[in-house]
């Protein structure tokens, strides 16, 4: 007889959550939506060149300023360059600024949060405190000065945005745990002879996670828009990067009688950032422990 | 004479989104008496007491009788619920830690009653709140009533829950596992209290609670509740001539003192129990 | 391998001077080895406090804990993990929601780096009494009665020799709380455990404990024998009115 049990197939644990989760969002017609529109960024960015009907890049100063219509399906810019293959190769920037800074913020604030959290004391301390000083920056100011110190560019604004953007993480992080720390199951695991590192990797970040992960989502609506901020103040992606805020900020100039420059970038960041909101709105609801049996 | 004041006939209740019923066809009658429904986690005891006074928003309730007094429950509109509620029908909570606000002195709390269902002053209000307060004897009732729930203790909080209850005079009175949370030594003094009140009010009593000692001193007759269904219905003091082996099973389990070191009973839980009437 | 467990002087005090507050003021007892030791009291008395100290989950505490002689501070970490462990009350709150049966029992193996792992999580299971198949249950699956099972088998998986016991039945229904005392007394029946129990309720005491001490506002009022509880035959006037206040709560019958 074979010692061991082999058990029936079962898609493993986090791929079976995620599928839970999704059947969940697409309940609710807002959450639904939220999800319509991320997928449709995360295609568009990923089949760019086969989307794409110009070259980005291509410059074709006879044709400038085209509306919409003849060939162009959102019209041409002032240096004659199609406007909706620069917005679908816009959204790898998007994505890229998104995914950048998710994984620089994320993790930091959740290891500096769960630690402050769980640990207290002096650890606490000084950890908050560390807190607060990123937390007194507005973004903008510090992306100015980051700019000002190492030059404009996409890559540093990135950075400036995760360097302002992690200290609400901490904080939840941090409230969250010094929650979970009172629990008997963290107890126990004290009794078993687990070091702290290990309860809070083990025990107290996976509890942390839901919040931390809804609260990213929501963030990254104020992310795209203070990248296009950047973009727009020229301290971002440079041209000719077909960053979505560039273009507005370019587009400026012409906007009273070249509407199509700025409207269709503006539409984009307006979904994208409301296509967040939604879907963190729905995931709170989804990740909710208690309708952990309902899903 | 005992009049009736409750009558319940195959009341069936359905928690919105949920596969079955969680109460199936209970039937039953309550007088000027005290009646204790016993059941275990999931019986679906509390899930009446709630139905009787329409606190379960999302639930489907059907039943074939549903009569309090001169009323036909369920033909009420929310409205005339709220009159009902509070004034002829309430109910005391488990834990006086969640079921008082946190936020608001406890005289105060126990005044709104009055205030909700009566035309008064607010001084008239406070005053009869003080005298429900000295009939649950509590002895300093001007300094508990300005006292907020956190800095009275488990027991006392209790007897502001049955002051805020009763203060309107009710027919009915609910109480769901009223001392589960209290300490045996209080127990037993707010159960006397309760007791007192209702006996002297002609107050009738529905007692909601796992704990068969408790109805078993507490209650005149006994329903005793598995699965949504009514399996015995018997007088209080004949609890131990049980018949139906769910309740002889519950007794048995019960570790007594002087009961000896002899392994517990164990229920064995037999599925024709589930679909079986009393 | 059966340990005894002595107190001396345990107590717990915050601040210093007149202003002191003692949280614990001093509680003295011991426990035979092999045997079920009840620690009774209302809310608020200290019982679980004092079982946090003993358990060292808590340590700033003054006096002496030995168990089987030895200070209970100074032994290393790893060697207390394998001499006590303890059983919450709350099974809704002893297990960690998103870890499965199986990550719950396999912790502690992993840490102390025991090895035939999967053989001893089976034995722990089936030894309380659940099927090898909940090993992959979550405890969202799991009904309160199998929690607390659960929670017995990761306390039983170290092989203790002292297992604290903190209200283990009082969240749960009465013919569940039959099973799982059932269950407790035929482990220590077959392996020798010395049990420290907390509880409110003196007919579980009856039923289980050979002694036990009935605590008020953090100090030890009386030790007495299971015997005498049935007649009341307590001296202390606190001991008296709990005691009594228990039989008249349970009926004259």
């Amino acid at each position: 007889m074979d010692a061991r049990v082999q058990p029936t197939f079962r898609l493993p644990a986090p791929v079976q959550a995620l599928k839970n989760i999704v059947l969940f969002l697409l309940k609710s017609p807002t959450s639904t939506f939220g999800l319509f529109v991320l997928a449709l960024l995360v295609l568009v960015a990923a089949f760019a060149p086969l989307i794409a009907t110009h070259d980005p890049y291509a410059q074709d100063l006879a044709n400038t300023l085209q509306a919409p219509g003849n060939g162009h399906l959102f019209g041409t810019d002032e240096l004659g360059r199609d406007i909706f293959s620069r917005l679908v190769f816009g959204a790898r920037i998007t994505l890229t600024i998104i995914f950048l800074v998710s994984i620089v913020v994320g993790p930091i604030g959740l290891i500096i949060g769960t630690t402050a959290g769980y640990l207290g004391g002096k650890v606490d301390t000084v950890m908050m405190r560390i807190t607060d000083i990123f937390l007194s920056f507005p973004s903008l100011i510090l992306s100015l000065a980051f700019v000002a110190a190492l030059g404009p560019s996409l890559n540093n604004a990135i950075i400036a945005i995760a360097l302002t953007s992690w200290p609400p993480i901490a904080r939840l992080a941090r409230a969250e745990a010094m929650t979970f720390r009172k629990a008997d199951y963290i107890s126990a695991a004290r009794l078993q002879g687990a070091s702290s590192t290990r309860i809070i990797f083990k025990s107290i970040m996976p509890m942390c996670l839901p919040s931390v992960l809804i609260r990213l989502t929501l963030n990254m609506a104020t992310v795209i828009l203070t990248a296009a901020g950047l973009g727009f103040l020229g301290l971002g992606a440079q041209p000719p990067l077909p960053e979505w805020g560039a273009m507005i900020a370019t587009g400026r100039k012409y906007m009273l009688d070249s509407w199509w420059l700025v409207t269709f970038p503006g539409i984009s960041i307006l979904s994208v950032s409301l296509a967040f909101n939604l879907l963190g709105d729905g995931l709170r609801d989804a990740l909710d422990p208690k309708q952990m049996n309902r899903r | 004479m005992e009049k009736t004041i409750l009558e319940v006939e195959n009341l069936r209740i359905r928690y919105g989104g949920a596969p079955t019923d969680a109460v199936r066809g209970v039937s039953f009658t309550l007088g000027r008496e005290r009646l204790g429904i016993v059941g275990e986690s999931g019986s679906g005891k509390s899930t009446v007491g709630r139905a009787l006074l329409r606190l379960l928003p999302g639930a489907t309730i059907t039943a074939d009788r549903l009569r309090f007094a001169e009323l036909d429950l369920p033909s009420l509109s929310e409205k005339e619920m709220l009159k009902v509620r509070g004034r002829r029908m309430s109910m005391i909570l488990q834990d006086p830690k969640f079921s008082l606000n946190p936020i608001r002195r406890v005289g105060d709390q126990v005044a709104e009653t009055y205030l909700r269902h009566f035309r008064c002053s607010k001084a008239e209000a406070r005053d009869k709140a003080l005298a429900m307060l000295e009939a649950v004897k509590i002895r300093d009732s001007k300094r508990v009533y300005d006292q907020y729930p956190h800095e009275i203790s488990g027991g006392m909080g209790q007897r502001v829950m049955i002051a805020m209850m009763l203060l309107a005079d009710p027919d009915l009175v609910i109480a769901d596992e009223p001392t589960s949370a209290l300490d045996v030594t209080v127990r037993l003094q707010v159960l006397n209290i309760l007791d007192g009140l209702v006996r002297d009010r002609g107050i009738g009593l529905i007692m909601i609670s796992h704990d068969l000692n408790l109805v078993r001193n507490f209650c005149d007759r006994v329903l005793i509740m598995y699965a949504g269904r009514i399996v015995e219905t018997l007088a209080a003091a004949d609890l131990d001539k049980a018949k139906h082996p769910y309740t002889r099973g519950l007794l048995a389990a019960q570790p007594r003192v002087g009961g000896g070191r002899a392994p517990l009973a164990v229920l064995d839980r037999r599925p024709e129990w589930l679909e079986e009437i009393a | 391998m059966s340990v005894s467990v002595e107190c001396r002087d345990l107590a717990i005090t915050f601040g210093t001077g007149p202003t002191a507050a003692k949280v614990l003021p001093g509680v003295t007892f011991s426990v035979q080895p092999g045997e079920c030791f009840g620690l009774v009291g209302e809310s608020g008395s200290g019982k679980s406090t004092v079982l946090r100290c003993v358990s060292m989950l808590t340590d700033i505490w003054t006096g002496d804990i030995l168990i089987g002689g030895k200070p209970v501070r100074d032994m290393p970490l790893i060697k207390r993990c394998r001499m006590l462990q303890m059983v919450f009350q709350d099974p809704y709150g002893s297990l960690h929601p998103r870890q499965s049966v199986r990550t719950v029992l396999n912790e502690p193996l992993v840490i102390h780096k025991l090895g035939d792992r999967e053989e001893r999580m089976r034995k722990a299971i089936t030894d309380v009494g659940l099927p090898i198949s909940f090993l992959d249950r979550f405890p969202h699956q799991l009904s309160g009665g199998q929690r607390q099972r659960v929670a017995i088998a990761r306390a039983l998986i170290l092989e203790p020799s002292l297992l604290l016991l903190d209200e283990p039945t009082s969240a749960l229904d009465v013919s569940v709380q039959a099973e799982i005392l059932n269950l407790l007394q035929r482990l220590r029946e077959e392996r020798g455990f010395t049990y420290i129990m907390v509880t409110h309720d003196l007919a579980v005491v009856d039923h289980m404990c050979d002694r036990f001490a009935v605590m008020l506002h953090g100090e030890i009022t009386e030790v007495l024998p299971r015997e005498a509880i049935p007649g009341n035959r307590a001296t202390h006037p606190y001991a008296r009115e709990l005691i009594g206040a228990s039989l008249e709560y349970e009926g004259a019958h």
